[in-house]
């Protein structure tokens, strides 16, 4: 794969330094037959450092993951090697089955076909907190 | 089709419309005593409770309907396995309302995503118990005529009270509202619970001296400290007094004080306390009754 040019596909870019792999985890990336490039500590004028990814296919992404692990992420959509469209990521509102509640008195405990949902409640400070215990999300 | 899993799930103008329909139903009961006929409420208590669980048993009978109730929570289908969702469904089909405690903090809220009737949450584990601060509402309001301009005393353990947050909770939104809040510097308001009063603009001050916040006081909403709270015996047994109230702790207090507490009490109110006119632990227990009835009508929708 050349990593600087994808046919169709996306570009992550502004990820927060150290925070591609687990965004790659997360998104399950691994599964993919697609090219796929990680690059860890890019230079950045704005950030100092940051990571970026590439994927060389228009899969379906989960934006909620990105926006929770990285707000600052950006996502080029790249169709026919040109740029089709740029998306900020912020802050999600609702998280479904990205962060785990682990208070052990919350019924997502017991019954383990529950969706682990968890709603913003604290924009500034990231406050997640579980939709069934309200319990903050860590 | 509504349901109440948090007091946070009624507006104001919600709340104020419950407490005029439980004062109706006070005044004139008789009007009120078919208006449930062949409605049934399904009591599903998980784990045991029994004045809740016989609070809303005796709303609807009150209201003319039925009671459909599980003997224990250990014959229950839960006890095979049974998941809530699956119970929420299957109660739907028989009954036209639903109470649900249950020990997991989030299964009445389950039950409500799940279920076809309303579901009212009776109280799950230490999260929430809207029903307990609809009965102080309504509490206030005979014993104060208002919502607005009160100073609140909260007294005992305000770090894990499920009452306190929610009754917090629904204050914040009338105005003219002071709260003291009244306990141990290891039981003291989470900081979540305290943005929220910051956030409504209430004024809020903390103490550990029950005495000294005593002649303020409109409402002294009592709760109990417990002994697992602390993390050794020493500081339990020299701070447990501080929090009992007495006649004597009385002395310095209002003539038209409001002494509330969300029972069961085990030691925190002298029994000395209950023939003082102020206390209205056991008015508090009545009017959760009549709350329960409100709040039954309100989900049938029935007028």
């Amino acid at each position: 794969m050349n990593i600087d040019s994808i046919k169709n596909g996306y570009v992550i870019d502004h990820i927060k330094a150290g925070k591609g792999m687990e965004i790659y985890n997360l998104l399950r990336l691994d599964l993919l037959d697609c090219p796929v490039a990680i690059i860890k500590n890019a230079s950045s004028s704005k950030m100092g450092k940051k990571d970026i990814i590439k994927i060389d296919a228009l899969i379906e992404l989960n934006m909620d993951i990105l926006g929770y692990v990285s707000p600052d992420a950006t996502v080029d959509v790249i169709k026919d090697e040109k740029l089709a469209e740029k998306k900020k990521m912020s802050l999600p509102e609702k998280l479904t089955d990205v962060i785990f509640c682990k208070n052990p008195r919350c019924i997502t405990t017991t019954e383990q076909e529950l969706p682990h949902i968890f709603h913003l409640t604290d924009r500034d400070e990231c406050e997640y907190r579980c939709a069934y215990c309200e319990s903050r999300g860590k | 089709m509504r349901s109440v899993i948090d007091i946070k799930d009624l507006s104001t103008t919600e709340l104020n419309e419950l407490v005029a329909v439980a004062e109706d139903i006070i005044q004139n009961p008789d009007k009120y005593a078919h208006k449930c006929d062949r409605k049934k409420l399904a009591t599903l208590f998980f784990e045991p409770s029994t004045r809740t669980r016989l609070s809303f048993e005796a709303a609807m009978y009150e209201l003319g309907g039925h009671v459909l109730s599980m003997s224990d929570a250990g014959s229950s289908s839960a006890a095979k396995g049974e998941s809530v969702a699956d119970t929420a469904k299957t109660v739907s089909c028989y009954a036209d309302i639903i109470a649900m405690r249950h020990p997991k903090e989030g299964a009445p809220l389950v039950a409500a995503m799940n279920a076809s009737i309303p579901v009212i949450n009776a109280g799950d584990g230490g999260h929430n118990h809207p029903t307990q601060t609809l009965a102080d509402l309504l509490t206030i309001h005979r014993e104060k005529a208002r919502f607005d301009n009160l100073t609140i005393g909260l007294c005992g353990d305000l770090k894990f009270g499920r009452t306190v947050h929610s009754l917090i909770s629904a204050m914040t939104r009338y105005s003219g509202i002071k709260f003291v809040l009244i306990s141990p510097k290891e039981l003291t308001v989470p900081s979540y619970v305290k943005k929220v009063i910051k956030e409504a603009g209430a004024e809020c001050r903390e103490t550990t001296d029950l005495l000294e916040a005593m002649p303020q006081l409109d409402i002294l909403y009592m709760t109990r400290v417990q002994r697992e709270r602390f993390f050794n015996e020493e500081d339990y047994l020299r701070l447990k007094d501080s929090y009992i109230l007495t006649p004597e702790k009385l002395i310095t207090a209002k003539k038209d004080l409001c002494i509330m507490h969300p029972l069961p009490r085990v030691n925190e109110i002298s029994v000395k306390v209950d023939e003082d006119p102020r206390a209205c632990y056991f008015k508090q227990v009545l009017n959760g009754k009549y709350m329960r009835m409100a709040l039954i009508l309100k989900l049938l929708e029935i007028k």
